[in-house]
């Protein structure tokens, strides 16, 4: 692989928790812990995981919208934020994100137009310009201009809105697209045609997606690499179809097959993942997803496992003891997981 | 919910302290010398220095406040000048009043307020709602000292029925249960509790609307209740917030009650007000205020923990 | 806030042609402006409350008399008293004319107060509301101390320590309102501040000025607006009866609540004509009243 796109490292956001009497932080929420990946050019990494795993809080550390406790973010080769670097002004010109909301993420008093000219006034467009740029891209993304520019947000149904959104991201011409359950909180019907129209402008304009949803067959429609989190770790990455016929961590191939599917052949017998996902404030010791884990053992406890690639493929990491020869866990061998 | 009333009882400090500050700081805004404002004009020489010395007027201000602070919380508020004695005796009196008429208004307020507000909400967009909240609207925007001077001309001038000035007979300064001083007391009552009526009417029947449109009500309808059922339900569930707007009513009676009590010559604290306004008398200000305002801050905290006794998703605020 | 999206195509039927109706895109004033049209009560008050502004503000055309000409033969003449159609005051003047006049005096000292605290308390809001953090809690601390006082006591205590006058009535007055226009816009511009449209125009590059200027005043402005205007109903009552207290202007300037108070010493000789000053603000004060509230209703707009 040639340096990537984008090169997160060590990414770690905890939120406190205050109460008491005198209203201290008295805990804190590990959304997100020790989280490392590459996005390469070109490429949709899909990202997955059940709601409050810090799917959402990634993005928004992402685009820098919240202030990362530590951890680095490379963008094209240049650190965020460091002088001999990207600043995030910079940054986020190039990279930008659709929210999951349509309509919290368009300002109610503005017509949609002035909502994507705004970026690019922002970044020093003339008004005249924006407004024309802001007209082409409602074409590009399937609203007639004529009919929708001084449309208002409550005017438009959730898929209109979401394409808007979808519009006002590409205002300012960015190479990365953080998709933050961009499509979930659509009808079936719209979502794929949306899918579908997020597909061509990747072509388009030659995008890179961060395409972050817990729907596990979106994601495998869309991306070319999966990234699964759990409480804020990541505990496996890899090529989607290796993540999707071969899943090396019991999370993976928990979640994978809960995953409702047409074809009887791809139905398991293996038991669905019980119970709620442990508190983030106090996550389990060693490896966090022990708790709900069928094979779990003594050194699950007692060690973190570490990220590292999976012995079958090199498009495959996992952090998961029985990943590892020599870890200490009975099951541990080359293959993984037993089938 | 018991940290929770730890921490909003703490909280009375600082804000306690603040309202101190204020009222402090109330000399310090008057025009000219402060001394101007605690000493008579006609004091002689020795006793200007005397409290030159005794209120620090020597001394930096923070060190001015913190001995006003200390003379306050001791029940010291000075000497008035207008009368040359304690500021304190004169308060207690006038607060006993106040209270008086503070507690039969928010009475009367809750009991026709509640009443008022249940019906408009229970029959919401009928008549009877459109009469209540009209009457409740009337009662938030009317000057109240013109109210009292209204009934005073229908019940006094015209009709000679009710007394239109002070508490009692012969300019009575100490209340007494009896006949003379409750005929007294029916005309500022009723006026000051006019403001209490339109609010609690209105944040009753908001309350009662919003219930009746809960799952909870419509689920006891499709099991068949009586509607009277249904009714006691409701009022259960509207209880907390009632209480909440009461007990704030009560405070702000105390501090509105100024110019009820100038129309009636009601000899409480707004009369004191009135006199210390006229005669500059800063020290008696202060003493009031501080007084009116501690009770408020108070009367805000136990609304607050009863409050959060009654309906436990208030403590997580 | 209006956020009830009203869908007007099914999401199925959102193809790429979208073929349905290119019915004229309203903004939102437009359709407040049409809410307002269709509520009688709103619009019958607005017309009292534009009748008693005019009247006030053209009473050296209107009035029938000189506000400050005494008439000692004509002292406390009842209503309809023939060339004193509303009476005479205690010293003879027309009482017409006088609270024609008044309401100069009564509007000003009532409305000021509100529309400087809406712009002083609008900015401390605004800033604790966008800023967050130790800037708010400074800001809002130091707000929950004047909320500790009832507005009633607040207005006496400042007015009472700064001494009588419309300018003192008009600070003291000004005082009491910051802190509540200042939650309000706090509460409320902490709310936008946290939507994702925010977040969308930061992550745009925007900064804090630019994302305040056309993202957070344009729907902060509205709900805060509507706020100060229910207000002002309680302004021109605190404003009259600081000068019922003496604390406002001074004889023999008419305003209301002073009129009212001069008049206080003859209710038994002309007890009706006293009782006219009151009526004056009590018909202001409500017409505030309703008017805000329609204005509210048709704002769509919950506080």
């Amino acid at each position: 692989m040639t340096s990537p796109l984008l090169h997160v490292e060590g990414l770690k956001k905890y939120f406190p928790i205050k109460g008491g009497i005198l209203n201290r932080t008295v805990a804190e929420v590990q959304a997100v812990d020790e989280v490392n990946f590459d996005v390469a050019r070109g490429e949709t990494l899909g990202i997955v995981g059940e709601s409050g795993c810090g799917k959402s809080t990634t993005a928004r550390l992402l685009m820098q919208l919240i202030a990362p406790d530590a951890g680095a973010l490379v963008f094209d080769g240049m650190e965020v934020g460091r002088k001999d670097g990207i600043s995030v002004h910079d940054m986020r010109k190039r990279m930008q994100m659709v929210f999951q909301d349509s309509y919290s993420s368009l300002n109610p008093r503005l017509p949609i137009e002035a909502s994507i000219a705004f970026g690019p006034i922002v970044h020093g467009a003339s008004q005249k310009d924006a407004r024309a740029r802001a007209r082409d891209l409602l074409a590009k993304v399937g609203l007639n201009p004529n009919q929708f520019v001084r449309r208002y947000p409550h005017e438009l149904s959730g898929g209109q809105r979401q394409r808007v959104n979808i519009a006002r991201a590409l205002a300012l011409e960015p190479e990365v697209l953080i998709l933050d359950e961009a499509v979930s909180a659509l009808d079936k019907s719209v979502e794929a045609q949306v899918l579908n129209l997020l597909t061509d402008l990747k072509a388009e304009f030659n995008l890179t997606f961060v395409f972050i949803s817990h729907d596990l067959n979106v994601v495998r429609y869309v991306s070319d690499r999966v990234l699964v989190m759990y409480l804020g770790k990541v505990v496996e990455i890899g090529d989607v179809d290796a993540i999707y016929d071969t899943p090396r961590h019991p999370y993976t191939r928990a979640l994978l097959s809960a995953m409702p599917s047409m074809d009887p052949e791809k139905r398991t017998t293996e038991p669905p993942l019980t119970g709620d996902p442990p508190n983030p404030v106090n996550p389990p010791s060693g490896c966090r997803f022990r708790t709900r884990c069928p094979f779990a053992e003594a050194v699950c406890a007692e060690q973190e496992p570490q990220l590292r690639d999976a012995a079958t493929s090199a498009a495959q990491s996992v952090a998961c003891h029985m990943a590892g020869a020599s870890s200490g866990h009975s099951i541990s061998s080359e293959k993984g997981l037993p089938e | 919910m018991f940290a929770y009333i730890a921490r909003r009882i703490l909280y009375v400090v600082p804000i306690a302290l603040g309202v101190t500050i204020i009222i402090f700081g109330l000399v310090h805004i008057a025009p000219g010398d402060p001394l101007n404002a605690v000493v008579p004009p006609d004091a002689p020489k020795e006793t200007v220095e005397l409290l030159i010395v005794a209120y620090g007027f020597d001394k930096p201000i923070p060190v001015q406040y913190f001995l006003w602070l200390t003379r306050a919380m001791e029940g010291d508020f000075g000497i008035s000048f207008a009368t040359g004695r304690p500021v304190a005796s004169a308060i207690a009196g006038g607060v006993v009043n106040t209270l008086i008429l503070a507690t039969g208004a928010i009475l009367i307020g809750m009991t026709f307020g509640c009443l008022l507000g249940a019906i408009a909400g229970y029959f919401q967009g009928s008549w009877i709602d459109k009469l209540a909240t009209g009457f409740a609207i009337a009662g938030v925007s009317v000057p109240h000292y013109w109210l009292g001077l209204v009934l005073v001309i229908i019940f006094s001038v015209e009709l000679n029925a009710l007394p239109a000035m002070g508490m009692g007979p012969g300019g009575s300064k100490d209340w007494a249960w009896d006949a003379a001083h409750m005929r007294h007391l029916v005309l500022p009552v009723i006026t000051l509790s006019v403001i209490p009526i339109g609010i609690i009417t209105r944040s009753v029947r908001a309350t009662v609307a919003e219930i009746l449109t809960m799952e909870f009500v419509q689920t006891l309808e499709a099991k068949g209740l009586k509607s009277s059922r249904i009714f006691l339900h409701v009022v259960a569930n509207a209880a907390p917030t009632v209480l909440a707007v009461s007990g704030l009513q009560i405070g702000y009676l105390l501090g509105g009650s100024i110019l009820v009590e100038t129309v009636f010559s009601w000899p409480g604290t707004g009369f004191l007000l009135n006199d210390a306004i006229f005669r500059r008398d800063i020290p008696l200000l202060q003493g009031v205020i501080l007084v009116l305002a501690m009770f408020f801050v108070f009367m805000n905290l136990l609304v607050d923990i009863l409050q959060s006794l009654i309906d436990p998703r208030m403590a997580r605020g | 806030m209006s956020d009830k999206p009203t869908t007007l195509s099914a999401d199925a039927t959102d193809t790429i042609d979208n073929t349905q109706v290119a019915a004229k895109s309203r903004s939102y004033w437009s359709t407040v402006a049409d809410s307002i049209s269709r509520d009688p009560v709103t619009l019958a008050f607005a017309s009292i409350l534009a009748l008693i502004v005019l009247s006030a503000i053209f009473a050296d055309v209107i009035a029938p008399a000189d506000p400050y000409k005494t008439n000692m033969i004509k002292r406390l003449k009842p209503i309809g008293t023939e060339g004193y159609i509303l009476g005479a005051d205690e010293l003879g003047r027309d009482m017409l004319s006088r609270l024609l006049y008044g309401g100069r005096l009564s509007l000003m000292m009532g409305i000021s107060p509100v529309a400087l605290a809406l712009v002083l308390g609008g900015i401390l809001g605004l800033v604790a509301g966008f800023l967050g953090g130790k800037v708010n809690m400074a800001i809002m601390r130091t707000i929950d101390v004047f909320y500790a006082f009832p507005s009633v006591l607040l207005a006496i205590a400042i007015s009472g320590a700064l001494g009588a006058g419309v300018t003192n009535a008009i600070i003291s007055l000004t005082i009491v309102f910051i802190p509540p226009i200042a939650r309000v816009t706090e509460s409320v511009t902490t709310q936008i501040r946290n939507l994702d449209y925010v977040e969308a125009a930061r992550a745009s590059g925007a900064n804090a000025f630019t994302i305040i200027r056309v993202h957070i005043l344009s729907n902060v402005a509205g709900p805060v607006f509507i706020y100060s205007t229910s207000l002002i109903s309680v302004s021109i009552i605190l404003a009259s009866g600081l000068s019922f207290l003496g604390l406002g202007t001074e004889p023999p300037k008419p305003e209301w609540g002073l009129m009212l108070n001069t008049l206080r010493q003859s209710i038994y000789v002309s007890p009706w004509v006293a009782a006219l000053p009151g009526v004056m603000i009590f018909l202001t004060s409500l017409s505030f009243n309703m008017m805000s509230d329609g204005l509210r209703s048709a704002m769509d707009i919950k506080l």
